[in-house]
């Protein structure tokens, strides 16, 4: 049970970086941001392309990989997601959905549905003794990644002058405006970064999961999840819902395997009849 | 034109806004002197905050023009405006929940030539040092109200913009919010104030503009402000 709980945990980490991106970015832009789960698979796709094509090893991938789809991000926002913005919000819906069908058609094109193989970097093929139970190496430096990157963002988030003003504009962009400060600066470095984020988990998740053109749409149903409960926009509330979900659901599977799929959904379900927010979100948050 | 005391700090021509394709201010013009205070007295509705949003440049739909400190500010964003030194107190007074009192002070940038030490901020509200560790919103009504206008000041706003800083908080704390805006004015400071209360307008304000269905219909001194405090308590609706 320990190790089905580990395994909850290295699921959490992808839903906690997936979630964390999509948290800034309906928090500064207030845009949903449909094409996530794409962008995860593009990170996966990218990787996978650059060991296959140019034998980049994955080390150099997981830097790169994000980095360039960061850069792809902010491109995507300044040109298309911010002249948007300022029509209702379903454009940008629509806008990010049909990116994401795109992205995805031209991956399968491309590859076909098949799912490509991507082996584990020889550093991490091992296994480590966790004392009650060995653990694919592999495994525990992805959790150790999203637990690093998650705790980093927190400290910029809560220590620094920047992550002061991400966590007003996220809050109330309007009123940080009358006070002084230029969120929009703000807006294209912070989509970038969300989506370098996705990118990164995609990266991630290329030895340990089947690398597919639907592996992102697979996974972003349950991260909207993820960040419903968790409270829209809350950007503690969509880690902690991350690993809590990623948590729940191994154990689900281990004692009601037939409702493994459903279980994210009635704990939402169940979540909003109680906190129409989600755990950690403000009401204000829902106007 | 009314007369103003000062050189005119703030002047607004012919200010128009709507709300989708509800029009909710009609031409507004008016002035305020610098080391002024100033209020808009009108009804729910008449269209006290949407003035104070345009001023701010928060109105989406809206024309006219505002001059400030002898520059046109019509074209300038929200930002810009706040770093020229309008300091805006909204309605629901703006406390952020996931930032602390203290970070709730320092967020925005210091401007004009005088901007509050942090030291003056905690000697003048003593209340906003013991809990400069809290979040914002733990704050009770009063002490939210004390740092929406303790954060203008921090900035070192030359005009404060207090859309109704007294509604729904007790005598006591209207009393000391009459105090602070008197020491800003006693430091040359000016401020255009939204109030409902009509003793407190006239206690603490040197001139009032009458709002009615998006205009402004009359433009009173204090004195007469006073003679006809029933008169305006009964068309309010108070």
């Amino acid at each position: 049970m320990l190790q089905q709980a580990f395994n909850g945990l290295v699921g959490g980490a992808f839903y906690a970086l997936l979630a964390l991106g999509l948290a800034v970015i309906f928090g500064m832009l207030g845009v949903v941001n449909f094409a996530h789960g794409a962008f995860y698979m593009l990170g996966a796709f990218g990787s996978y392309v650059l060991l296959d094509s140019f034998g980049v090893n994955f080390w150099i991938a997981l830097v790169a990989v994000p980095v360039a789809l960061g850069l792809a991000g902010t491109v995507l926002q300044r040109l298309f997601i911010r002249r948007l913005a300022p029509l209702d919000p379903l454009y940008n819906f629509l806008f990010t959905f049909g990116l994401a069908l795109i992205l995805q058609d031209l991956v399968k094109r491309e590859y076909g549905v098949q799912s490509q193989p991507y082996p584990r970097p020889d550093l991490l093929a091992g296994t480590v003794d966790l004392g009650l139970f060995t653990y694919p190496a592999y495994q525990v430096f992805v959790l150790a990644v999203s637990v690093t990157l998650c705790l980093l963002v927190w400290l910029v988030l809560t220590r620094t002058r920047v992550g002061m003003i991400v966590r007003a504009a996220t809050e109330r962009p309007e009123l940080t405006r009358a006070l002084g400060i230029d969120v929009g600066r703000w807006v294209t470095p912070v989509f970038g970064f969300g989506i370098a984020l996705a990118g990164l988990a995609g990266v991630l998740a290329a030895p340990m999961r089947a690398v597919n053109p639907l592996m992102g749409g697979d996974l972003i149903i349950t991260v909207f999840a993820v960040v419903v409960i968790g409270g829209l926009g809350s950007i503690f509330g969509s880690v902690a819902a991350g690993f809590a979900i990623g948590l729940v659901s191994a154990l689900g599977n281990l004692y009601v395997p037939a409702l493994s799929q459903t279980l994210v959904f009635i704990l939402m379900a169940a979540v909003l009849l109680w906190r129409p927010a989600g755990l950690f979100g403000r009401e204000e948050a829902l106007s | 034109m009314p007369r103003t005391d000062g050189t005119p700090i703030l002047s607004v021509e012919g200010l128009s806004a709507w709300y989708g394709e509800a029009q909710v201010l009609r031409e507004v013009s008016l002035q305020v002197g610098e080391g002024e205070i100033v209020t808009l007295v009108g009804r729910n509705g008449a269209g006290k905050t949407t003035l104070l949003r345009c001023l701010m440049g928060l109105q989406e739909r809206w024309s006219g023009s505002v001059g400030f400190l002898g520059a046109d500010i019509t074209r300038l964003p929200a930002h810009r405006r706040a770093r020229q030194g309008l300091g805006y107190v909204p309605d629901d007074r703006g406390v952020y929940s996931t930032l602390t009192v203290e970070e709730n002070l320092t967020l925005p940038p210091a401007v004009g030539p005088a901007p509050w030490p942090l030291a003056r901020v905690y000697e003048t509200f003593p209340r906003l040092r013991e809990r400069r560790s809290f979040p914002g919103t733990k704050l009770s009504g009063g002490e939210q109200q004390m740092l929406a206008l303790a954060r203008v000041l921090r900035m070192g706003a030359r005009l404060l913009l207090c859309d109704e800083p007294t509604e729904g908080l007790s005598p006591l704390i209207v009393q000391q919010i009459g105090d602070i805006l008197r020491e800003v004015r006693r430091q040359g400071g000016t401020v255009l104030l939204i109030e409902q209360n009509v003793h407190f307008a006239s206690t603490v304000a040197d001139r009032h503009y009458l709002l009615a269905e998006g205009r402004v219909v009359e433009s009173l001194g204090n004195d007469e402000m006073r003679a006809r405090r029933h008169e305006l308590l009964e068309y309010l609706g108070i």
